[in-house]
């Protein structure tokens, strides 16, 4: 909807009293739309113009943040957040602790599915990858809107192009970014001294050592990443892998990773009869002495487990040599959301250095930022430094550049398909 | 007669207000589901009939063995909790064990499955608890062995924990309906024949106690077949059973395989009807069979096998729950605890310090809502039986009894998909008020059943007798009946409280996430959690039940300390 012109005065004073019920309707009309109170509760409709306006639209909104809640660290941190945007924008944060990202998309699609356009039961969702090209390709996300945000520059964009590309798709100010994450492999150096650092080291391991490695049963996300880390490894041509799945000879390119697979399955714990569930199972697998290998795609994940007493203080952190996957987690709003300007104001803040930090911090979240630190000022630049990890555990700093980049997000489903068709069934 | 007359009218209301509750959303869940596995949905591009979804769905690698494993625990799990609990009865019938077992049974029937499955787990896990004891010691293992134990590719571990679990639930709706058939009677006219305790009451007793136990049967049969979360945790990967498939395909991202989801939900139902056909046909047969050897008079038939696996089935499972509950309170607040080591090298309150805000607002919302649920479907379940009693047409409980088996048999997540639809339809915003109307449509079957049993089970002449000496119908329903039935009852209560606070799916879809009680904070931690926060949150899911069902066996003994037969359960 658009304003209406107000109308001109030029027909005088001259009101014909027929016209005065047309007129006072008018007048209605023209009051309702210059009124902002009226339509608090529906902001989808007015377009703020300046950041400033999304701010003061935003005031004393409530945001539903559907966020996973699997771990006690993001719930800790959210509610940082919660108090921090309480108290400087006088918004309600909610985080809605999730289980996976899926049932938050499956929630969007029944609202659309029912008509509900306006008043979505999700204003914020953390996300990446398939799920964030699946919510884009069946337009359940509103935007543009990210790059608008004042934060973003510092991000440096321009510089980093993943803060541009979740899984090599164009995000076009869908999603903000919030925290970067790549593939870490550890293992208890009590039992083992050299790990495996390629794939191929790592089936010469295996066959060496059977039944001390596993990983989770794709589709789960981490299983679906070996998956991936593997293939980018072990293909000729890891290029391809950037383009849709359609452009490229499917079979020609994974034939060595299911070669790969068929050799390292038979000496996997239980043989490969039973693969873990997902990351945390096989992260008590090798809490229990089940296994002396296993990854995880937050590279703070096994120091703060160590540091937390449930991984022995013999765990070490390492990347494989030829590079690591990486990939950025961003935070999108539905296309229905209810309250779009606070969910961006949010958004924002979590971009904010002081946010970032904390998200760094070992003792808080323990994770990476998003930002170019080199754009901020000295004392923040000090306070990133000061966070580097000391602990044994933790992985080296000479560990930490060489990251792949996320193939195409075709590739995922794709790629577990094939698995499923070939391994799903004993 | 005006309070006659609001009587007859509250009780005509509480009828029809059952049924709905009972069949709309189930009814309506499933229509939801229906069309968008022939291709009419949003999600799909084209709208026309097709049975591609279908053509998917039989076509996805092991579908039949998926559709194998979930037959598999429906029926063993059935059968065998059955027959531990028929023996265990026969065996201790009239005798003083019973007293002591019931005492038992309560909190092992309030550990919720996920608990149980979690603690079964970590029990029988090759770097488990069983195993830690006996090693290095007995074994000699200084590393946990690499034994495929648990995830099992034919269901048997999860069969295991099914069993463990239904024992006790099916042990309860026994002890339930055995005052009601006169058991002791029963009992005493074949021993005074001659024959032995058990024999006796496997020919006398049985017989008229297993039409009471169907309906509990058909829901564990339902259940164990249906089951999501057991599954998960206990259950094989390589095919996983047909409910977790299904469950991956609605999660999926991928929108297009919602489609194929719907069907395999479709084909969920078909498989629990079918397994449940499968019993019934068993039944008839093993029914001659038995009633053919019931002639032959045999004082002692039987005897020794009901002795040897009731006392022994009985013993397993509760040994097996209560180590699992044993371990779940060690891990809750171990410190360091490694393979091969007994118990954990320290012990911490750092699980629970971490937990505690979060768990006294998911406690009040999980109170609350189970408070509610509870409140209205015990008015509705009592007046609607009052009026199926007084009413001479047999159609309200024949209606009844189907309808019940909707919500157990339809697999939660196909109707409760289509019910978050319809809600939407209706422009009803997720909350408190659409997650008691979900829970009610789970929480009314069983209490049903734990009730319906004593219920009609109860004398006829009470009422005559009251009536001849100038008692309102009202006034002996609330002095004479409700006392009377008081142990029914308040387990019935208890059940309700069970089934409210541990609803998962139902509170996570009807509540648009946003509801948190204990059962949806437990899984949420579990997707990601150490095992000490697993631990930790299983006690709080168990804490609830089994408050609830120690209250239900105690305030009667409590109230009735001078009357012996009115404490319910006693034979």
């Amino acid at each position: 909807m658009t304003q209406k012109p107000i109308p001109s005065s030029a027909g005088g004073f001259a009101i014909h009293l027929k016209c005065l019920p047309f007129l006072v309707l008018l007048l209605g009309a023209v009051i309702t739309f210059q009124c902002p109170g009226l339509h608090a509760a529906d902001p989808s409709r007015s377009v703020p113009r300046t950041w400033q306006d999304t701010v003061t639209s935003a005031r004393g909104q409530m945001v539903y943040f559907h966020a996973w809640g699997g771990e006690q660290r993001n719930n800790d941190y959210l509610q940082w957040v919660a108090d921090q945007v309480q108290s400087l924008y006088q918004i309600e944060l909610q985080h809605v602790k999730i289980r996976d990202t899926a049932s938050a998309v499956s929630r969007v699609l029944a609202e659309k599915q029912a008509g509900n356009t306006l008043n979505g039961a999700i204003d914020l969702l953390w996300i990446n990858g398939e799920n964030f090209a699946s919510m884009r390709d069946n337009n359940l996300l509103y935007g543009p809107w990210a790059e608008q945000l004042p934060n973003f520059t510092l991000v440096n964009a321009p510089q980093y192009p993943e803060m541009r590309h979740d899984f090599s798709v164009p995000v076009e100010g869908y999603e903000a970014p919030w925290l970067r994450a790549h593939l870490v492999f550890y293992y208890d150096s009590a039992y083992l001294s050299a790990p495996p650092r390629s794939m191929r080291e790592l089936l010469a391991w295996a066959i060496a050592n059977p039944g001390e490695f596993t990983y989770p049963r794709p589709p789960d996300f981490l299983g679906s990443t070996f998956l991936k880390q593997a293939l980018i490894e072990l293909t000729r041509d890891p290029d391809v892998l950037q383009q849709p799945v359609s452009q490229s000879n499917f079979d020609a390119i994974t034939a060595p990773l299911w070669q790969f697979l068929d050799d390292l399955h038979p000496k996997l714990l239980r043989q490969g009869r039973a693969f873990p569930a997902n990351a945390p199972e096989m992260r008590r697998l090798l809490a229990d002495g089940e296994t002396l290998l296993a990854f995880s795609f937050n590279p703070n994940d096994p120091v703060n487990r160590v540091r937390q007493g449930e991984l022995p203080e013999s765990i070490r952190s390492y990347t494989m040599r030829s590079g690591t996957l990486a990939n950025v987690s961003f935070v999108a709003i539905p296309f229905n959301a209810t309250h779009k300007a606070a969910a961006q104001v949010v958004a924002n803040f979590l971009l904010s250095p002081e946010a970032q930090l904390r998200a760094q911090d070992p003792d808080h979240l323990g994770s990476s930022s998003v930002l170019d630190t080199s754009l901020l000022n000295r004392t923040q630049q000090d306070a990133f430094r000061a966070l580097t990890q000391k602990h044994p555990s933790a992985l080296p700093e000479s560990e930490q550049g060489n990251t792949l980049q996320e193939p195409h997000p075709d590739w995922m489903p794709a790629l577990e398909s094939a698995w499923m068709r070939r391994y799903g069934v004993n | 007669m005006a309070s006659i007359n609001g009587m007859k009218h509250a009780q005509a209301i509480a009828s029809w207000l059952l049924l709905t509750l009972l069949a709309i959303p189930a009814l309506l869940g499933v229509a939801g589901i229906v069309l968008p596995s022939l291709g009419y949905s949003s999600w799909s591009s084209e709208e026309s009939l097709s049975l591609v979804a279908w053509q998917d769905l039989l076509g996805s690698p092991g579908i039949f063995h998926s559709v194998l494993l979930s037959v598999i625990p429906g029926l063993l799990s059935a059968l065998f909790a059955l027959m531990i609990v028929f023996s265990f009865l026969a065996t201790t019938a009239g005798g003083k064990t019973l007293n002591w077992v019931r005492r038992i049974t309560a909190p092992l029937l309030a550990l919720p499955h996920v608990a149980a499955a979690f603690g079964v787990a970590f029990l029988l896990a090759p770097s488990g608890f069983l195993l830690r004891l006996l090693s290095p010691a007995l074994s000699g293992w200084q590393r946990p062995p690499d034994l495929l134990i648990i995830n099992d590719p034919w269901a048997l571990s999860m069969t295991l924990a099914l069993i463990m679990k239904e024992v006790p639930f099916l042990l309860l709706m026994a002890l339930a309906a055995l005052p009601a058939i006169q058991a002791d009677k029963r009992l005493a006219v074949a021993r005074s024949l001659g024959y032995q305790r058990s024999t006796a009451w496997f020919w006398t007793v049985a017989p008229a106690l297993y039409p009471a136990m169907r309906l509990p049967l058909f829901a564990v049969i339902a259940y164990a077949s249906t089951s999501v979360e057991v599954a998960l945790i206990l259950g094989p990967s390589l095919p996983p059973p047909l409910s977790v498939r299904t469950l991956s395909w609605f999660s999926d991202p991928d929108l297009t395989l919602r489609a194929q989801a719907c069907a395999g939900a479709l084909l969920q139902v078909t498989v629990t009807v079918a397994t449940i056909g499968l019993w019934i046909l068993g039944e008839r047969i093993i029914g001659s069979l038995l009633g053919h050897l019931r002639q032959s008079g045999q004082r002692h038939f039987g005897a020794r096998t009901f002795n040897v696996l009731g006392r022994s089935g009985f013993l397993g499972t509760f040994t097996i729950l209560s180590l699992a509950l044993i371990v779940l309170v060690i891990q809750a607040f171990a410190g360091r605890w490694r393979f091969p080591a007994n118990l954990p090298d320290s012990f911490t309150l750092r699980h629970w310090s971490g937990q505690l805000p979060m768990l006294l607002e998911a406690m009040q919302t999980t109170l609350l809502i189970a408070a509610i649920t509870v409140t209205i479907a015990f008015v509705l379940i009592v007046l609607a039986l009052e009026q199926q009693i007084k009413s001479s047409r047999q159609l309200n409980h024949q209606l009844m009894l189907r309808l019940l088996y909707l919500p157990l048999l339809t697999p939660q997540i196909a109707f409760l998909f289509g019910y978050t639809v319809w809600l939407e339809k209706l422009k009803v915003a997720p909350g408190t008020f659409t997650v008691i109307l979900a829970h009610l449509v789970f929480v009314i079957p069983y209490m049903y059943l734990a009730l319906s049993g004593a219920y009609r089970g109860l004398d006829q002449r009470w009422s005559m007798l009251a009536a001849s000496l100038g008692v309102t119908p009202a006034r002996f329903l609330l002095r004479i009946k409700l006392p009377m039935l008081l142990a029914a009852l308040l387990s019935s209560l208890a059940i309700g409280l069970a089934v409210s606070s541990g609803l998962y799916l139902p509170t996570l879809l009807a509540g648009g996430g946003r509801v948190t009680t204990i059962t949806t904070e437990a899984l949420t931690m579990a997707a990601g959690g150490s095992r000490n926060t697993i631990a930790v949150w299983a006690m709080i899911q168990t804490a609830l039940p089994v408050l609830g069902f120690a209250m239900a066996l105690l305030v009667p003994k409590l109230i009735w300390r001078q009357r012996r037969g009115m404490e319910g359960f006693m034979q």
